[in-house]
């Protein structure tokens, strides 16, 4: 911080000030403030990892060790440690669009917008700076879920090893390496290129909506969905968002073959040439030139 | 160059209209009084001029567009937005590193030492801070970032005496150099009266009075009448009068000095004096006197 400080100083020198406002600079304090005003960004992650720990010291750990048969302690040990990701995501996913109908709802109603743009900080900057916080989300979820399992297979080490079986197996069978590498491919992917349309979708509603974002959010979807259903006896717009959800059809397809917990390390080429892909991103960036142009004539609630 | 230029500004809220296509000039160097009642449209003159809503019209500031040019014009524009706009989760040393990361004319070191004259602590938060010092806070961010324009929607509303007198003297001593513009809006228009240089009434949208407080102390008397030249008093056409204590006093414009000494005690006007009968006579029966 204090180098960010003499930084300034040195810009303050007369003829240069224009160049300090470049670019990256407001970026980078926007991203900055968003984790000082919204800890809960690694909060959360970080209070369901210890929560999972605890669970797995209980139940895992415990009931290998309650068990005399060696063969059944081992099954135990080696047995699946796919919970973890599979709850962080989960986690990363509420608390991203929690923080996208929230990011420009909030500075509305406690009427700090007035001091925000009371700064040389464009709209441009601050609505790019808050869809970037998602996918910042996913590498959070990404590290804490790696420190989480690293962990949880020192405690299954120190069983197994208490036991007599091989430690060696154990970290073999859980292969780490290369499962938080497909880990930070699914999340980059998925998470973050796939599922970008929900959370720039959320970031326009918060930017638009005077009161209860999360309503305006999610009832019309659940409008047209019922509207569809109820007038055409179909449910396109359902399995569409489903398709949202869940991602290319091949990804689905070949879920069920991989062994860290469905994530199909599958050829980029199949993603990146997917359509849906490439129709969320134009959808997303869409969002987020409708939330700039709101936030730019928007004064506190 | 003039600091802000507007011809014809105009807005509208639906069928509400806010401002009414008011012509405004204010010079370099200036500190600007916009004085009016709730509703009369500063504050929507003030975000017109910060580029925090469209408008119709012609307006320059510091010779920029502000709807399209905003970012920039922060550059050379400070304001404090009426009460408390801080953030209140933020702590003193995260406003100051966010202000330092993002304004280039930012002197951390004279904002620092704006807050050492304060009891207001580094590691706080804004929402510990009491509103006084929350406005304290504000200020040495602002005073210490070496802008051009400085604007105040209602600075010291909800402050206590104390904090509203030091508010005024370390803008005026530690901040205020005689090149920057300084445009206030306030309700408490007597604090003021001896910070101004220019004054402005606008009501319903319009700007229905300017002048600078030079004129404005050479131009307008008020002379408390002694109760047997009341109807001597009345023949020289005062623009208001009132009763006081049972006395009469009345409010001249431009008479001759002599002529009122001769009527009774005769002093300057407040603001707020001058306020109520330039905006009575706008407003009543005699409208259009103006």
């Amino acid at each position: 911080m204090s180098s960010a400080a003499g930084m300034t100083h040195s810009f303050d020198a007369p003829g240069t000030a224009n160049a300090a406002l470049t670019g990256t600079r407001p970026f980078y304090w926007s991203v900055r403030r968003e984790f000082w005003e919204n800890r809960y960004l690694y909060i959360a992650p970080l209070a369901v990892a210890a929560v999972t720990l605890i669970g797995f010291l209980i139940a895992t750990l415990g009931r290998a060790l309650s068990t005399a048969n060696l063969s059944q302690r081992r099954a135990i040990l080696e047995g699946p440690l796919d919970f973890p990701e599979n709850l962080l995501m989960g986690t990363a996913m509420f608390v991203g669009m929690y923080y996208c109908l929230e990011a420009l709802h909030g500075e509305r109603r406690d009427r700090s917008i007035l001091f925000w743009k009371s700064l040389p900080v464009s709209d441009v900057t601050t609505v790019l700076s808050k869809a970037t916080i998602p996918a910042l989300l996913q590498l959070i979820s990404w590290a804490t879920t790696v420190v989480l399992l690293f962990v949880m297979l020192v405690f299954s080490s120190l069983g197994a090893a208490g036991s007599g079986l091989s430690v060696t197996d154990l970290w073999r069978h859980a292969a780490l390496l290369q499962g938080s590498s497909i880990l930070l491919y699914h999340l980059m992917t998925l998470h973050t290129l796939w599922h970008a349309p929900f959370y720039a979708w959320a970031l326009l509603v918060s930017a638009w909506a005077r009161r209860a974002a999360i309503l305006w959010a999610t009832v019309p979807v659940v409008a047209v969905v019922l509207f569809e259903r109820i007038v055409f006896h179909s449910s396109h717009f359902a399995y569409y968002l489903l398709y949202r959800l869940a991602g290319p059809e091949d990804y689905l397809a070949g879920a069920h073959a991989d062994h860290m917990n469905g994530m199909l390390p599958f050829h980029p080429g199949t993603f990146f040439s997917s359509p849906g892909l490439w129709g969320g991103l134009l959808f997303t960036a869409i969002c987020l030139v409708l939330a700039i142009r709101l936030r730019r004539s928007r004064v506190p609630l | 160059m003039a600091c802000i230029e507007a011809r014809g500004l105009r807005k509208a809220f639906g069928s509400t209209v806010a401002l009414d296509g008011i012509d405004l000039r204010v010079e370099e160097g200036r500190i600007l009084g916009l004085i009016g009642p709730n509703g009369a449209g500063k504050t929507t003159a003030l975000n017109a001029i910060l580029g925090l809503i469209p408008y119709e019209g012609q307006l320059r500031v510091l010779g920029r567009d502000p709807w399209t040019e905003r970012e920039r014009l922060m550059r050379d524009v400070c304001f404090i937005a009426d009460v408390a706009v801080l953030p209140r989760w933020m702590r003193v040393s995260q406003a100051l590193d966010y202000v330092a990361g993002v304004h280039p004319r930012f002197d951390r070191k004279k904002a620092e030492g704006l807050l050492a004259k304060t009891d207001i602590k580094r590691e706080s938060k804004v929402r510990e801070l009491s509103k006084g010092m929350v406005t304290q806070l504000h200020l040495a961010l602002v005073m210490a970032i070496d802008a051009r324009l400085l604007v105040l929607d209602e600075p010291t509303l909800g402050l206590d005496i104390l904090y509203r007198k030091q508010f005024y003297d370390s803008l005026l001593n530690d901040y205020f150099d005689g090149n920057r513009t300084i445009v206030v809006t306030t309700h408490q228009v007597d604090e003021i009266q001896n910070v101004l240089t220019d004054l402005m009434f606008i009501d319903h949208g319009r700007i229905v009075f300017e002048c600078s407080m030079e004129s404005f102390e050479s131009r307008y008397a008020e002379v408390k009448a002694n109760p047997e030249r009341v109807a001597a008093a009345r023949e020289l056409k005062p623009m208001h009068e009132r009763q006081a204590l049972g006395r009469t006093i009345f409010l001249f414009d431009g008479t001759d000095r002599q002529q009122l000494a001769a009527i009774g005690e005769v002093r300057t006007p407040t603001i707020a004096d001058v306020f109520v009968a330039v905006l009575g006579n706008h407003n009543g029966p005699k409208g259009g006197t103006l």
